[in-house]
């Protein structure tokens, strides 16, 4: 279980995390999403003591990580894959940690065989690694101390399709057997395929979290007309507001049956009318973060 | 910790226990050795040690090729190259960024660099010792070549020699973590007190300072035979100022500083 309440990080003026608050379930996982420089990282290092927070606080299973003697034995924590050391091999990392968190050695090959590395892949040294197996050495370090809570920043990064995959079964066995996970991705459809819980981040704020069920359902109606500008005008003359998509629909936070009496009224072609799912949560997740890869871009 | 425990039961014994410092240490030590980087630079020091005693074989006058004049000899490239080695401890956890591994697995970091100074001065004194067997060796060879070839040795030039060793590995462990990085640290290192010591030999008012302050000039006193304590005093102030002041200032910087 994570706890993270009123989190925040500010760099000079800069709000990098902004009164963020949520909580990861055991048997869940939650995928902490937003887009690049949304704050994900930040946060997660603050769950797990590397940046102090300015104000607020983070525990994990009730208490504050920095107060864990040994962390290891209960969280797993993947924040960067590319963070080890390039003349190391796979397994001398893997054997460090495991004599840090007081692990039998002898669960080190076993391990990097959990995540398809093999005893080649192994003995070579991290800097001859592509990214999905540094990717797969650093799951690997996380699972090591069998935790009961995982922490990853953007593990599916570099994977392969195949790899991402395995991945999500992994996690969701892990959470199945009451294990808590939280996931962070700027991608919303690599999540939304495993996580039970979403919590949105943009430019530092939550800006939505909850079931992915409800979240997913009250993302409001899709519609598209034969006459897109018509539609437009509709829509405003309605006072319904609306986001477009990419394909020339158009998302509505208004029900089915409001948006098409107005169509109606006005003679409109529909073409499409339905409520727009993971699709609407993606034009949701766009809206609500435009505009931050352009700040991401000049910081 | 009990009130901590009652309120969370999830939470075993294995995660809420420390990691013992013992074990620390031996993972420091280990790491010292388990990179290219590290290995090759204990290999460069056991060569070049080994060197010095050839050295002395071949060209020394024969009344000096002792036990101690190859120990006194012997210690000079380690003392030279295992400063990197703290250098490396400290500033390879920020440049190759392992510190966000080493941080996550033992958030009390004052541990972390507890156990790598311990290590360091256990990989200090292993050189010594070290040199004090190669020199056995090579008194056994120079004598057999005709070298002097006595035994006798004062017992202050080899712990002398060990507080030698102890003092620069510590200094470079204090420049890496003042500086974190690992050009930056080992430049540093051996070029600040090379300009301070040619600054005190040529500025007239700086020479008393110099005196006290350059470890390069104080130090040397500590490979002759029973050191006198005013040479340990200015051992102790130049001291003072190249290991505890970067020492201090760099434990305080990497206890606060922010991984990621």
């Amino acid at each position: 279980m994570i706890t993270v309440e009123h989190l925040t990080k500010r760099y000079g003026n800069h709000p990098a995390v902004d009164n963020v608050s949520f909580s990861c379930e055991p048997g869940t996982v939650t995928g902490f999403l937003g887009p690049n420089g949304a704050g994900k990282s930040t946060t997660m290092r603050m769950i797990c003591g590397l940046t102090p927070p300015t104000a607020g606080t983070a525990t994990v299973s009730g208490v504050p990580y920095r107060r864990l003697g040994n962390p290891g034995r209960h969280v797993g924590v993947l924040l960067d894959a590319s963070a080890q050391h390039a003349g190391r091999t796979g397994r001398e990392v893997l054997s460090l940690a495991a004599l840090t968190m007081g692990v039998d050695t002898r669960e080190v090959p076993r391990t990097l065989d959990r995540v398809g590395l093999n005893a080649t892949a192994a003995k070579r040294r991290v800097r001859a690694y592509s990214l999905g197996m540094r990717q797969r050495l650093g799951l690997a370090l996380a699972l090591l101390g069998d935790p009961a809570v995982l922490i990853l920043d953007e593990p599916a990064n570099g994977l392969d399709p195949e790899g991402i995959f395995w991945m999500r079964g992994l996690l969701r066995d892990f959470a199945d057997r009451g294990g808590t996970v939280l996931l962070s991705s700027h991608l919303l459809r690599e999540v939304e395929a495993v996580a039970d819980h979403l919590v949105v981040i943009g430019g530092g704020r939550v800006v939505a979290q909850g079931d992915k069920a409800e979240l997913l359902a009250a993302t409001g109606t899709l519609v598209r007309a034969l006459d897109p500008a018509a539609l437009d005008l509709v829509l405003k003359r309605a006072g319904l507001a609306g986001t477009k998509t990419t394909d020339g629909g158009v998302v509505v936070q208004a029900g089915a049956e409001i948006i098409g009496r107005a169509a109606a009224d006005a003679g409109l072609v529909l073409l499409e009318l339905r409520p727009a799912g993971s699709g609407g949560l993606e034009q949701m997740f766009l809206t609500l973060t435009a505009g931050d890869s352009v700040k991401e871009a000049v910081r | 910790m009990t009130a901590v425990l009652e309120n969370t039961p999830q939470l075993e014994q294995a995660s809420t226990r420390p990691v013992p410092i013992g074990r620390l240490t031996m993972i420091e030590l280990r790491k010292l050795a388990d990179t290219r980087a590290g290995l090759w630079l204990l290999i460069v020091i056991a060569f070049a040690t080994a060197a010095t005693s050839a050295i002395m074989i071949g060209w020394a006058p024969d009344e000096e090729q002792t036990f101690q004049g190859f120990f006194e000899f012997g210690l000079l490239p380690s003392a030279v190259l295992l400063p990197v080695l703290g250098i490396l401890s400290m500033t390879g956890e920020w440049s190759q960024r392992t510190a966000l591994t080493t941080f996550t697995l033992v958030p009390a970091r004052g541990r972390v660099i507890a156990a790598k100074l311990i290590a360091g001065v256990l990989i200090a004194i292993a050189s010594t010792a070290a040199a004090l067997a190669l020199s056995a060796v090579a008194n056994l060879l120079g004598a057999a070549f005709g070298g002097d070839g006595s035994w006798s040795i004062d017992g202050s030039v080899i712990w002398q020699g060990v507080a030698l060793q102890v003092i620069f590995v510590l200094m470079g462990i204090g420049f890496g973590a003042l500086l974190l990085n690992t050009p930056l640290a080992i430049v540093a290192f051996f070029a600040v007190p090379m300009v301070w010591s040619i600054l005190g030999g040529t500025i007239k008012a700086l020479k008393t300072a110099a005196e006290w302050i350059d470890i390069n000039t104080t130090t040397t006193a500590m490979s002759e035979p029973a050191m006198t304590s005013g040479e340990w005093a200015r051992v102790a102030v130049s001291a003072a100022v190249w290991v505890v002041v970067p020492l201090a200032l760099g434990v305080w910087r990497v206890l606060r500083r922010e991984v990621s």
